[in-house]
């Protein structure tokens, strides 16, 4: 499994990445390295094995839905590049 | 006064023989005359320092003091910090004025510290070397033409070179061992769930782990001690009381069964580390510690399982950084889609996005089964083999790096040859147990580190064990050449 250009910049897409063209090879190149190492997984027998996600098999902890925050709007809204009234701004996506 | 250990200071001061405002003058003196040779802290926060120094003077004439008020320490800088820049040292958040505090910061802040920066790393964590940083590479005080490590590698460096007496560092594949091994410091990474993930800027959010830094054990012990606990604000904490890790570091060894697994003693062991290990295995011994030789079968997997499930849980934690919210926004974006991608594609370095994109490629369509799924049932198999190895012995021992600090740039073109070095630290993270690096040796004039390796919540056993080699021997002590302190 090898990965080209093309492939390359559907996976850059998908991940909403701008590269540029001149880099595209650098790229492949490294994650074909990367994706040949992780292929030694794949002469490994796993049947039966239950995949594991958490370390202890623990279970997402839930809460009551009750308001515990408060409003911290403007502490929030300090760091964004760009808000007006109260809102983040961002070019138009609608005509 | 520099080569005091935390616990030295914690005397000094508690007897008077000096003040928490001279003590934080005297580390920032020192950092501004001797950091730009190493570059381990990306802010200095001079004046937060001298305030919580003083309120710590103050809370100490009124009696009213814990274990670490009044002490220094500085923070890895992915870990919130209230009106501190909180980079990760990433060009992405080089703007990024955090509005809250980590609960570890918190925690610490509470516990009476003063902080006096925030530590250079590889950004957003990614890496073992500190090359990856947006503020330029950390070098290490054993040889400035040498790595510190990563991605912890200015919390390594600062504590190595005496610019700080602790420090907070994470780890999600090795990332507070490796430096800490490079460096000749001692490094705690905690079972996963024991310190509260809250403010600290993602990377594996099922690796994650935050952790001490220090020059010993019972510096160790000391910090873990305000670190650790349960936090309803990270989901995954685990819901367990706090305890004294200070209370037991004074047991005796004898009787300590400690586990070798064969597999870390292979061809690609450099031979001067593989020499240190033995002859600290050998003073174990002597403590009454009987050894023998154990199996982890897998170990080899941990490599192409770890850089599946780290960039894929990478990808979808990077996400947040679009150009919207908070962080860096790219220049007269035409749509949404533009920002987007170039908002990310510049504000991101190199390995950063080689990470999102395989984790991007591992999750998409038509090959979650072959990779994500695949690697997750290695990583069982993985915890598989310490629980049984753990089930016979109290502790495992072995090299927490293949070799000791390498020089920059040997590695930093090949992404493959760097993912080895983690090769004995990245399975604790799979299996989320806890593990300690303690200088054991030095070959070529350069420290090795050894790894300890507990069960699950076994941190007082780690620093217990590693404390009593550190009363036997004086690895921890030694000093890098030139160093004034």
């Amino acid at each position: 499994m090898s990965l080209d250009r093309s492939d390359v910049e559907q996976i850059a897409h998908l991940a909403r990445l701008q590269i540029d063209a001149a880099d595209i090879d650098s790229y492949s190149q490294a994650l074909n390295s990367i994706l040949n190492l992780v292929d030694q997984m794949q002469a490994t027998n796993t049947e039966g094995v239950e995949p594991l996600a958490h370390p202890l098999d623990a279970v997402q902890r839930l809460r009551a839905d009750e308001v515990s925050e408060t409003n911290q709007r403007e502490a929030l809204q300090a760091v964004a590049p760009a808000t007006e009234n109260g809102l983040f701004l961002v070019p138009k996506v609608i005509e | 006064m520099f080569d005091k250990t935390l616990a030295e200071l914690a005397q000094g001061l508690e007897r008077g023989d000096f003040s928490s405002t001279e003590l934080t003058q005297a580390y920032l003196q020192r950092i501004n005359a001797l950091d730009s040779q190493y570059n381990s802290f990306i802010t200095v926060t001079e004046e937060q320092a001298l305030a919580q120094a003083k309120a710590a003077d103050e809370a100490r004439a009124t009696g009213n003091t814990g274990a670490l008020c009044g002490l220094p320490i500085a923070h890895k800088d992915l870990f919130c910090t209230q009106g501190v820049r909180t980079s990760s040292a990433s060009k992405m958040l080089d703007n990024f004025i955090s509005p809250y505090d980590a609960t570890i910061v918190s925690r610490l802040k509470n516990a009476g510290t003063v902080t006096l920066g925030k530590l250079n790393m590889d950004e957003f964590a990614m890496g073992s070397s500190n090359e990856s940083s947006f503020y330029g590479p950390v070098r290490n005080p054993w040889g400035t033409d040498r790595v510190p490590g990563g991605s912890s590698g200015g919390s390594a460096a600062a504590v190595a070179a005496r610019l700080t007496p602790a420090a907070t560092g994470s780890d999600t594949g090795g990332s507070i061992r490796q430096p800490a091994a490079l460096c000749g410091i001692t490094g705690l990474k905690p079972t996963y769930g024991r310190v509260s993930r809250y403010g600290m800027i993602a990377f594996a959010s099922s690796l994650d782990q935050a952790g001490p830094m220090a020059r010993t054990a019972e510096d160790c012990a000391m910090v873990l001690n305000a670190m650790a606990g349960f936090d309803p604000m990270d989901s995954t904490s685990a819901e367990r009381d706090s305890e004294d890790y200070t209370a037991g570091l004074n047991q005796p060894l004898a009787g300590l069964k400690i586990g070798l697994p064969k597999e870390y003693f292979s061809a690609a062991l450099d031979a001067g580390v593989a020499e240190q290990v033995r002859n600290a295995v050998a003073e174990f011994e002597k403590l009454g510690a009987s050894v023998k030789e154990v199996s982890l079968p897998n170990t080899e997997l941990c490599i192409p399982a770890y850089y599946i499930l780290a960039p894929a849980e990478a990808s979808s934690n990077l996400s947040r950084f679009d150009g919207v919210r908070y962080g860096y926004r790219c220049e007269n974006p035409v749509d949404l889609e533009d920002l987007y991608k170039r908002s990310r594609g510049e504000g991101f370095g190199t390995e950063v996005k080689r990470r999102i994109m395989v984790g991007a490629y591992a999750l998409s369509a038509g090959y979650y089964d072959a990779y994500y799924n695949k690697a997750q049932q290695i990583r069982r198999m993985i915890q598989q083999d310490f629980v049984a190895v753990l089930n016979d012995v109290d502790v495992i021992m072995g090299p927490t790096t293949p070799q000791t600090a390498f020089k920059l740039g040997e590695k930093s073109s090949d992404p493959v040859s760097m993912y080895m070095e983690d090769i004995f630290t990245l399975s604790l993270n799979l299996a989320g147990l806890p593990g300690i690096s303690i200088p054991c040796g030095q070959t070529n004039g350069l420290p090795v580190g050894l790894q300890i390796i507990g069960n699950y919540f076994a941190e007082s056993k780690l620093l217990n064990v590693a404390h009593q080699f550190q009363q036997a021997t004086d690895w921890h002590k030694q000093t890098p050449a030139g160093l004034e302190v």
